[in-house]
């Protein structure tokens, strides 16, 4: 049986690819994937302390819950960063974020 | 769950994210991302999660990734062209990925480990009422009849308020991809 410590361990190794991609990438849409990849990380942590944590015999959902509220969020953010994007690009005509310094001081 | 099993989901979400960040191409990436989320969904339904397993193939792999597939084939998106990768950002945004990964590593050593109990459910269903009881007295865990439970009584407000953020959203993208006309 898998532990608590090897589902947070993989989970903040998660955390961190998402992390490097939004650090490194230039393509703004990639960007966009790895946020969902940290939040997905979050979920995992949050689920794992859920089964981890068994309130009579049962998980505790209210982990589970917070999970699916950040789910519909994260379905939310994506609507509107991608219709953000495409705007974006009608104007643009790039998604290149070096590209995008017109906000640079 | 074996602990096979767990490797074996915990390596594919894993692989999956590292090909996201690697491949150049950005379909490819979203598709490796799809691989991704299915191995996260493994691990849910291995920690007794049944309903956000599937929740996570459902609207993740199948509405987000196809949402990010259409937005990709709809910009007629190339395979990046190379450019030469400036110094600075890479070395800081590997060096914040390591310094994190050190800390975490770090953490971990310190925090007692825990191993999952078997869930309890004859006892469980001391405490819960109408079908949810027969089904625990059964030996069967109503996972979604649980969480719907929770869902409509104490997190009502919660999620009624979810409900208006996904209106707000729905009406600010028909606003957004409104082509403007000055």
């Amino acid at each position: 049986m898998a532990g608590l410590h090897s589902y947070l361990l993989v989970s903040g190794l998660l955390f961190a690819i998402g992390l490097a991609g939004v650090v490194l990438r230039r393509n703004i849409i990639v960007v966009f994937m790895c946020l969902e990849l940290m939040l997905s990380a979050a979920n995992l942590t949050l689920i794992a302390f859920s089964r981890f944590n068994t309130v009579d015999g049962l998980p505790d959902y209210h982990g589970q819950m917070l999970v699916f509220f950040v789910i519909t969020v994260a379905a939310a953010e994506v609507a509107v960063g991608l219709a953000i994007i495409v705007a974006l690009y009608r104007a643009r005509q790039t998604i290149h974020t070096e590209d995008l310094t017109s906000m640079r001081g | 769950m074996p602990l096979p099993l767990f490797w074996f989901f915990a390596l594919l979400m894993l692989v999956g994210g590292l090909a996201v960040i690697i491949l150049r191409n950005p379909v490819a990436a979203a598709l490796s991302m799809v691989a991704s989320f299915v191995g996260l969904a493994g691990l849910f339904i291995g920690l007794d999660a049944y309903l956000v397993g599937i929740i996570q193939i459902l609207v993740y792999a199948g509405a987000i990734m196809v949402l990010f597939l259409f937005i990709i084939m709809l910009l007629d998106l190339k395979t990046e062209q190379k450019r030469a990768p400036r110094a600075v950002p890479v070395v800081g945004g590997l060096g914040i990925v390591l310094a994190f990964t050190i800390q975490l590593i770090g953490v971990l050593g310190h925090v007692p480990g825990r191993e999952s109990e078997p869930l309890d459910l004859v006892a469980a269903a001391a405490n819960q009422s109408g079908g949810i009881q027969d089904k625990l007295k059964e030996g069967r865990l109503p996972d979604v009849n649980l969480v719907g439970d929770l869902m409509f009584t104490q997190y009502n407000l919660p999620l009624q308020i979810i409900a208006v953020l996904l209106l707000v959203a729905t009406v600010g993208v028909v606003v957004l991809s409104k082509r403007q006309s000055a």
